[in-house]
Formats: structure tokens, C-alpha cells, sequence
């Protein structure tokens, strides 16, 4: 009875909406809005803007690496005083480059641009919910985020250069003002900007659960969630358990740079003189970094899995195969992704029993990583497969997750890791597997849920050659540097002709920086297609995917509130795909089993009378309902 | 004048782009192929994707092949074997898995394209298959952790005794190195002590640091144990010996350790080179600031022989710096002078 007056109340809070919506003023509608579709739309348009600089630097300090010895002059109008000279890029602001590009990269575009975008935009279009469950905190949730954007930005133009010491930012290179120019004022900036990230993280986070377990429409039960909201809600999980350790590390910096306290810094002779701070320990806060650090990957990487199950699903005409193994191994994979951390620290002077340990937990969270890549591929098999753009993307992503995911088992490995740690052999493989296939799943997303963001279709020969560029391209870039990583070249490193080991490969490093600047040439086809079709694609259908899940009952242009009636009920799994006996390849998940005898399971016959019972009940409340409205 | 004609001459490229693209719609809309599934860009891209497959296939051996001497540093440790043996095997494995699953990856999409008169087939779990790819990759694993484990719990337990000890200490942007003389043992040391003349911070009050020396490169004998002992100055750097596959980071206040076996010599590995400047190195792989790419030293391996020669005809910080003990007391002073006779 009572979920019944709910769904009423619902509607009627509903009409409300409608009178409020000719009010809305562009301010409101389009900057400080509650809705979370256009909350989804603001966090992507944020996240291409900086996966846009991300990559530009990304190209500068690759110009360094493939092109040591040009003549970088023409840059000086953009970067001044960081062109030295002889025309060459300052070592320094290399380091800041890559740290920037990182953090960047790895904060603002994938968890940000990625989660920020599709959690915001499908959970409640695809549990059936009129909103989250604080619009309010959503909105606070994208303006921290701005915030954090702004400040980041502003320290790019600092005179001293912005913060410098890698995206890991270990102390004591970042505490110590003197130990590097963009420890200065740099660093503090960027402290200032991840605390407002963290606070933007967890507003977002909160959201996502509670709407997750509290907004769910009638019929949509844990198990008949599709994959993409199962992947949004565990990453909310870890996001809510993790980001508060990187906020405490943060803070104890903070303390260690102002305030004169000694929680990393211990015996430290800097600058000619000794600083009295004693006692502290620097492997500390890799310890609270890695604790967030680590989570973080899977922050990045799960809901771009969930994106990708949904794809693969829908273009295949197939059910995801293994729904609960998946469910499982997701679950698996948010547990272990906290006891695994320090496998990023086997030589930083941690006791080598604790390594073991750790090197015995990150083996194990291969096996769920495992599973899902054998369940992506037994999707495929025998299915009836569409090439849509997003399609291939997500093809793209199972292949970036096998190749960077396989290296991770010899990083996870601590007697191998000693040759590899800090090698550009790292770099290919979390840039495989953690950017790439992300970044791909960030892709596959836009290009499936373009149209009902808004309203129109993407070129699809445009995504073709956008995919096929980025893809070769991204390969061309991170699978050359497995050779180098091999070979022992080291991170983060200006320049390689000091070292004879190292001083070999400019042919391969000169390859990696063309197939970087191709690739990164290629996402202006994207752009172009992005913000074309946003106002002169084709109209879209309603369901253009031919898709079972909850956000394609939507009207083209859905208002806030999403629909303009009840909201839908759910009478089965999102991925009955080519059900035999079905007259159509797919059944939504809005069609009652009843409706279906031709198609039903054994045990879903079971399921039709009580689906009838319920059925009738709620109409009786129903009209109950009407009766003491009118 | 060059600048506006490239501006020009981009602007007429953009437009032709524009122009193919917007026709290429328009003939799409026209010929309603824009409603199809099945078709030709469909069938081009299942086809890419087996194309994409054997390019890369060839490419990746072939390469592989071809540079195999290149990136594979000769290995100058005895653990370094093992290690690298270790590394062999994971790549087979999962050199192998990564075939398989690329094979299946890109023939699915060739062979399982959309066609309208198929239906793709309801197959939404099967336990037995889940159990299998569950257990099988777990076992696999299990197995490649309990070699590695073996490997790692050997290579970082406690030096032997008599294994020489080195201090190395990195610093922006360079490594100081010290021997601990005759008596073997590196004398104490505390960062408040460093000075112009004490680069290290030694304290010259520990008898035991009366006949430490410096060197400008590591010298080590062959086939005899050798103890790094590690720490920092300032920030956090990471001694990296790639021939011997060695590496651990130097913690300001946490000292550390790092202990391998060389086994060929210098002259040894430029005469199997060819190569005859090849040095063995150490390198930085923890940044620490503008000059992180410069902070080289050699490490020199010499036959046990030559090692105790050269070992002897070293001098100490004190011989080459008397004032180092001018302020200590004076029975240090003596003490001192004894050690070194």
C-alpha cells in the first residue's frame, strides 16, 4: 500500500516540476541545476576540457622524449620562460608536465569525467528514479569539482610552475619548498584543489548509494540491476572508503609544509642545512597514498566495465554472460582492491615479509579480472554483433584490459618487480589497463548514450575512423614502451643520453611521440562530432540501440523528473536479448512476463502468476488511489 | 606572408572535409542505409578487426625478434638469473593467454557480424565454465606467486656474513660513496654532522669511521657477496642497477639495504659485448627533483685479486682531510692514528 501513495505522490510532485519548469532560467536550467541529467552533461563537458589539456601535455613532454634536440622555439609564445635558451624544455617543467598530465588525467578525467558523467547520468534513469536522492548535494558535488578545476588550472601559471613532484607526490620532494620549484606555491595549490576534489568525490559518492538502494522503482530488485549500475554503486563504495585516507595524507603534508610538524620527514641536511624535523617517516604516506591510490585504479576501471557489460550485451543481442559471476567478481574486486596497495611499494624500503603479503593479495584479484574477461568473450560467441561505435570501443576496452591487465601479473610479482619497478614497463601497463581501457569505456559511453543525452544520433563513419585512430594509436604509443621497460629505461626521466644503458631507442621513442600526436589528432574528429551532432546529428528514436534497460522508456527529451507519467515497473533482467520464442531480438525490462508465454523460462512460469497477483493489487491501490484524489 | 597562405590552404582542406562529409550523409539518408544494421561499414569493421590482428601480430613478433638484444640487458647477478628467469616464464604464460584471448577477441567479431537472417543464441551463464576459468587462472597464479615468493624471500634475506658493505647516499643530484675500510664496518653517521667537508655526515668519533674511505665509483669484486647499505639526504631517490637487477629506494631517516652477488666482471662483459666501453651504472628511479636523469655512477667489478689491491691502496677521509678529527678529543685523535698505521 504504502509504496503505491509513494509512486502517487510521485507524480503529482512530478506536475509540480512541470509549472517550475517554464521558470527555469538559463541559470538555473543549464549552471546551477539540480537535475542530474544536466549534472552528467556539465561533469563530461568538464572532463573532455581537461582530458583536452591532459593530452596537450602529454604531447609536449613527449616532443621532449621522441625529439630531444628540437628546437622548440615556436612554443615560447605559450610556455615563455619554461623554453630555456637553447630552445630546449626545462627539466623542471618536464617534471611538471608529467605530474600535471597524471593528475589531470587520473583525477579530473577518468574518475570525474568518467564516473561523474555516467553515474550522475544512468542511475537514476536506469533503477527508474525521478532524481538522486539530494539534488542539492549533486549540484555541490559538480561546483567542488569546478572549484578544484579552477584552482588546478590557476597553477599552471604560476612562475614557479605548478606542483612538480609526480602525481603520487611523495614527501619529501613535496614538502620541502627548496628541494623543487613547483613545491612552492604549487603544491600547496594543488593540496587546495584535491581537498576539494575529495569533498566533491564524497558528495557525489553519498548520492549514488543511497539512491542506489533507496530509489529503486518498483521491481527493480539487486538482481535485476543492470551491470553499469552494480559497477556505479560499488565504485561510490570504494570512492566513500578510500578518498578520506588520501584526504588525511593530504593533510598531514599540508601540516609537514605550514606547520612545522615531522610525519614524512626525518634526518633531512637540504639546501645546506639540516632541518630539525626527526622521527617521521616518508614511507608513511605511501602507505595512505597507495591505501587511496590503489582503490583509485578500480575507481577508474570499474565503471568503465560496467559501461562496456552493458555495450557488449546490447550489440552482441546476447545476455551478458555469467551476470552473477560478473556481480561476483566486481564484488571480489572491490574488496581486494583495499588489501593490495603496497605492491606499489615492494622497494621502498618495506619490510620484504609484508611484501610477500602483498605480492600473494595482488595475485589474487587477477582471478576476478580474469573471469570477466572469459565472460566478455563468451558474450560475443555466437552472438549477432553491431559495430556501433560504442560497440567497437568496448572491443577496444576488453583488449586494453587483457594487455595492461596480463604486465600487472609480473608488477604483482616482488622479485620481478625489482627490475620493473619505476620503468617505463609501469607506464605501459597502467596506462594500458587503467587509461586507455578507461578512456575507452568514457568513450563507448558517450558514443551509446549520445542520443538520449541529447536527443540525437553521433555520425557513425566519424566514430568508425575515431575509433580505428585511437586505437591503433593507443597501442602504437604504450606497446613500444613494454620494449623499453625491459630494457630498464626509468620514469619520469628528462632525458636519456646521460646513460649508456638507456641511451639507445630514440628511433622507437621518436615512433611513440608521432603515434601520440596522430592519436591525440584523432580526438578532434571526436569533438567535431560531438558538438555537430549535439545540434545538426539526425534525430534519434526512442530505443535506437533496440536496448531492454529503463532509460530508453524515456520521452526524446526527457524533463526533470525523467518521465512525464508513473514511472515505469520492472518485470525482469536488462539483458533478455534474443529469448527464443521472442517475435523481437530483445524484450525492455518494462514488459511484464505475463505478456510473454511464448518466451518464458521453465522457472519463469513460476514467476507469471505471482507477477499477476502483484499486478492486480496495484491496480485495486490504483484506482483506490484515483478514487480519493477525485 | 607563408603564414597566411598555410592559413588559407588549411581552410580550404577543412572545407573539403566538410563538403565529402556532408555529402557522405546525404547519400546515406538518401539511400536509407542510415536504418540498416546489416551493413557495408558493418562488415568493414568486423573485417578491421581480424586485419588489426594479424597486422599487429606480425609487427609485435617481428619486433620482438628483431630487438631481442636490445632490451634484454645482459644480466651481471647471480639472484638476476633467477629473477630473469622468473620474467621468462610469466611471459610465456601470459604470452600465451594474451594470444588466445586476442584470437578469440577479434575472430568473434568476423565471425559473429550482424546478419538479419540469424539470431544470436540465449546463452546467459553456465556455472561449470565460471568455475573452470575461475580455478584455472587461480592455480596458474598460485603457482607463478610461489616462485616468485621463493626468489623474493631469498634475494631480501640478511646479507652472509663478510659480505662487503657500501654505504651509497643519494643526494640532489648525485650518489656519494663510501667503503668501511679495514675493519669492515661503515662508522656511524647523523645528518646533523654534514658539512662542506663532510659531505656524508660521518661521525669521526666512531672509531669505526677512522678508516672509511671514499670513491668516486663502486668498486666490487666478482663472485663475493656485496651489501649496499642505502640512505639519503634529502629526498627520496632509488638506487637502480639494471645489469644487476637491482633496485631499492633511499629513504631520508630509513636507511635501507639491498645484497647480490656480481658475476662477470667488467672486462668480462666488454669482452662479451664487444663493446669496449661498457660500465656497468646506477641510476636514480625515484624523481627527486630537476637533475633526476643525471645522477650516474659506475659500478666497476674486478677480480677478487685486483679488488683486495685496490682496496688496500685507498686513503681514508681522515689521511686526505686531517682536520675531519682536529676537534675531536685527543684519545680519539690516537685512536685514530693507530687505525690507520
Amino acid at each position: 500500500m504504502s509504496v503505491a501513495n509513494v509512486s502517487a505522490h510521485d507524480v503529482s510532485a512530478h506536475d509540480d516540476h512541470h509549472d517550475h519548469e517554464h521558470e527555469d532560467g538559463f541559470i538555473t536550467k543549464y549552471i546551477f541545476t539540480q537535475d542530474h541529467k544536466m549534472i552528467g552533461k556539465q561533469f563530461l563537458v568538464t572532463g573532455m576540457f581537461w582530458a583536452l589539456i591532459g593530452g596537450f601535455l602529454s604531447i609536449l613532454f613527449r616532443l621532449q622524449l621522441g625529439f630531444p634536440d628540437m628546437n622548440l622555439e615556436f612554443l615560447r609564445p605559450l610556455l615563455g620562460g619554461w623554453i630555456t635558451e637553447t630552445g630546449q624544455l626545462d627539466p623542471n617543467f618536464y617534471l611538471a608536465l608529467v605530474t600535471m598530465h597524471g593528475t589531470i588525467m587520473v583525477f579530473f578525467v577518468l574518475t570525474a569525467g568518467l564516473s561523474g558523467t555516467f553515474s550522475n547520468f544512468l542511475i537514476p534513469l536506469q533503477i527508474g528514479a525521478r532524481d538522486m536522492a539530494s539534488g542539492f548535494m549533486n549540484m555541490l558535488s559538480y561546483w567542488f569539482f569546478f572549484t578544484s578545476g579552477v584552482i588546478m588550472f590557476i597553477s599552471l601559471f604560476l612562475e614557479r610552475g605548478p606542483a612538480s613532484g609526480g602525481w603520487v607526490v611523495y614527501p619529501p620532494l613535496s614538502a620541502l619548498e627548496q628541494a623543487m620549484p613547483g613545491s612552492g606555491l604549487g603544491m600547496t595549490l594543488w593540496l587546495v584543489s584535491m581537498t576539494f576534489f575529495i569533498a566533491s568525490s564524497l558528495l557525489g559518492g553519498i548520492n549514488y548509494i543511497t539512491t542506489v538502494i533507496n530509489l529503486r522503482t518498483k521491481g527493480m530488485s539487486f538482481a535485476r540491476l543492470p551491470l553499469t549500475i552494480w559497477a556505479f554503486f560499488l565504485t561510490a563504495v570504494i570512492g566513500l572508503l578510500s578518498f578520506p585516507v588520501l584526504f588525511s595524507a593530504a593533510l598531514l603534508l599540508v601540516f609537514d609544509r605550514s606547520f612545522g610538524t615531522s610525519f614524512y620527514l626525518s634526518d633531512i641536511y637540504i639546501g645546506g642545512e639540516a632541518l630539525p624535523n626527526t622521527g617521521g617517516s616518508a614511507v608513511l604516506y605511501q602507505h595512505l597514498f597507495w591505501f587511496l591510490g590503489h582503490p583509485e585504479v578500480y575507481i577508474v576501471l570499474l565503471p568503465a566495465l560496467g559501461i562496456t557489460s552493458e555495450i557488449i550485451a546490447t550489440n552482441s543481442r546476447k545476455p551478458i554472460f555469467g551476470y552473477k559471476a560478473m556481480i561476483i567478481s566486481m564484488l571480489g574486486i572491490t574488496i581486494l582492491s583495499f588489501v593490495v596497495w603496497a605492491h606499489h611499494m615492494f622497494v621502498s624500503g618495506l619490510n620484504p615479509f609484508l611484501g610477500s603479503i602483498f605480492m600473494f593479495l595482488t595475485l589474487i584479484i587477477a582471478v576476478p579480472s580474469a573471469v570477466k574477461v572469459f565472460n566478455y568473450l563468451t558474450t560475443l560467441w555466437r552472438g549477432n554483433l553491431r559495430f556501433t561505435t560504442a560497440m567497437m570501443f568496448s572491443i577496444g576496452l576488453v583488449s586494453f584490459f587483457i594487455s595492461g591487465g596480463l604486465t600487472g601479473i609480473f608488477l604483482g610479482n616482488s622479485a620481478i618487480d625489482i627490475q620493473l619497478h619505476d620503468t617505463y614497463f609501469v607506464v605501459a601497463h597502467f596506462h594500458l589497463v587503467m587509461g586507455s581501457a578507461s578512456f575507452f569505456g568514457l568513450m563507448a559511453g558517450v558514443y551509446h548514450w549520445f542520443p538520449k543525452m541529447f536527443g540525437r544520433m553521433m555520425d557513425e563513419k566519424l566514430g568508425s575512423i575515431h575509433f580505428w585512430l585511437t586505437f591503433v594509436g593507443v597501442y602504437m604509443v604504450f606497446f613500444p614502451m613494454h620494449y623499453i621497460g625491459i630494457a630498464g629505461f626509468p620514469r619520469r626521466y628528462y632525458s636519456w643520453s646521460t646513460f649508456s644503458f638507456t641511451d639507445m631507442y630514440t628511433d622507437l621513442n621518436m615512433f611513440v611521440s608521432v603515434a601520440a600526436i596522430i592519436t591525440f589528432a584523432a580526438q578532434f574528429i571526436f569533438l567535431f562530432n560531438f558538438f555537430y551532432s549535439m545540434f545538426r546529428g539526425r534525430i534519434a528514436s526512442l530505443n535506437p540501440w533496440q536496448s531492454n534497460t529503463l532509460e530508453w522508456t524515456t520521452p526524446l527529451h526527457p524533463k526533470h523528473g525523467n518521465w512525464p507519467g508513473e514511472i515505469p515497473s520492472v518485470y525482469r533482467w536488462p539483458y533478455d536479448y534474443s529469448k527464443p520464442g521472442a517475435k523481437e531480438d530483445f524484450i525492455p525490462q518494462t514488459v511484464p512476463l505475463s505478456v510473454t508465454p511464448e518466451s518464458n523460462l521453465p522457472h519463469e512460469e513460476k514467476l507469471v502468476n505471482l507477477e499477476k497477483e502483484i499486478i492486480a493489487e496495484e491496480e485495486q491501490v490504483l484506482v483506490a488511489n484515483e478514487y480519493k484524489g477525485s | 606572408m607563408y603564414g597566411f597562405l598555410i592559413a588559407i590552404g588549411v581552410v580550404l582542406l577543412l572545407s573539403v572535409i566538410w563538403m565529402v562529409y556532408r555529402i557522405q550523409t546525404l547519400i546515406s539518408v538518401a539511400k536509407g542505409s542510415d536504418k540498416k544494421i546489416q551493413t557495408t561499414s558493418n562488415k568493414v569493421n568486423a573485417a578491421l578487426f581480424v586485419v588489426f590482428l594479424v597486422g599487429t601480430f606480425v609487427l609485435m613478433t617481428w619486433y620482438s625478434i628483431k630487438e631481442f638484444s636490445n632490451y634484454q640487458l645482459p644480466i651481471a647477478s647471480e639472484h638476476g638469473v633467477i629473477t630473469d628467469r622468473l620474467f621468462w616464464v610469466t611471459m610465456a604464460v601470459t604470452g600465451f593467454i594474451f594470444i588466445l584471448t586476442h584470437i578469440l577477441l577479434f575472430w568473434f567479431p568476423y565471425k559473429y557480424q550482424y546478419r538479419t537472417d540469424r539470431r544470436a543464441s540465449y546463452y546467459p551463464d553456465n556455472n561449470k565454465l565460471e568455475v573452470i576459468w575461475t580455478l584455472v587462472p587461480a592455480v596458474v597464479l598460485a603457482l607463478l606467486v610461489i616462485s616468485g615468493w621463493r626468489a623474493w624471500t631469498d634475494i631480501t634475506d640478511p646479507a652472509p656474513e663478510g659480505a662487503h658493505e657500501i654505504e651509497l647516499l643519494g643526494y640532489q643530484f648525485a650518489w656519494e660513496i663510501r667503503y668501511p675500510g679495514k675493519d669492515n664496518i661503515l662508522g656511524d653517521f647523523d645528518y646533523r654532522l654534514i658539512n662542506a667537508t663532510n659531505s656524508r655526515g660521518v661521525d669521526f668519533s666512531d672509531q669505526n669511521s677512522r678508516d672509511d674511505f671514499p670513491s668516486q665509483s663502486v668498486v666490487i669484486p666478482k663472485g663475493e657477496p656485496v651489501l649496499f647499505k642505502i640512505r639519503a639526504r634529502d629526498v627520496l631517490h632509488s638506487v637502480f642497477a639494471p645489469h644487476m637487477r637491482l633496485k631499492m629506494d633511499a629513504v631520508p631517516g630509513m636507511p635501507t639495504r639491498f645484497w647480490f652477488v656480481p658475476t662477470k666482471t667488467t672486462a668480462e662483459m666488454r669482452a662479451e659485448l664487444g663493446d669496449e666501453e661498457f660500465e656497468y651504472e646506477i641510476a636514480c628511479t625515484e624523481v627527486c627533483g630537476s637533475g633526476h636523469f643525471s645522477m650516474r655512477r659506475v659500478i666497476t667489478v674486478v677480480e677478487p685479486e685486483e679488488y683486495r689491491k685496490w682496496f688496500s691502496e685507498q686513503k681514508t677521509f681522515v689521511e686526505s682531510n686531517p682536520s675531519l678529527v682536529l676537534d675531536l678529543p685527543i684519545e680519539d685523535k690516537k685512536l685514530a692514528e693507530t687505525a690507520n698505521q
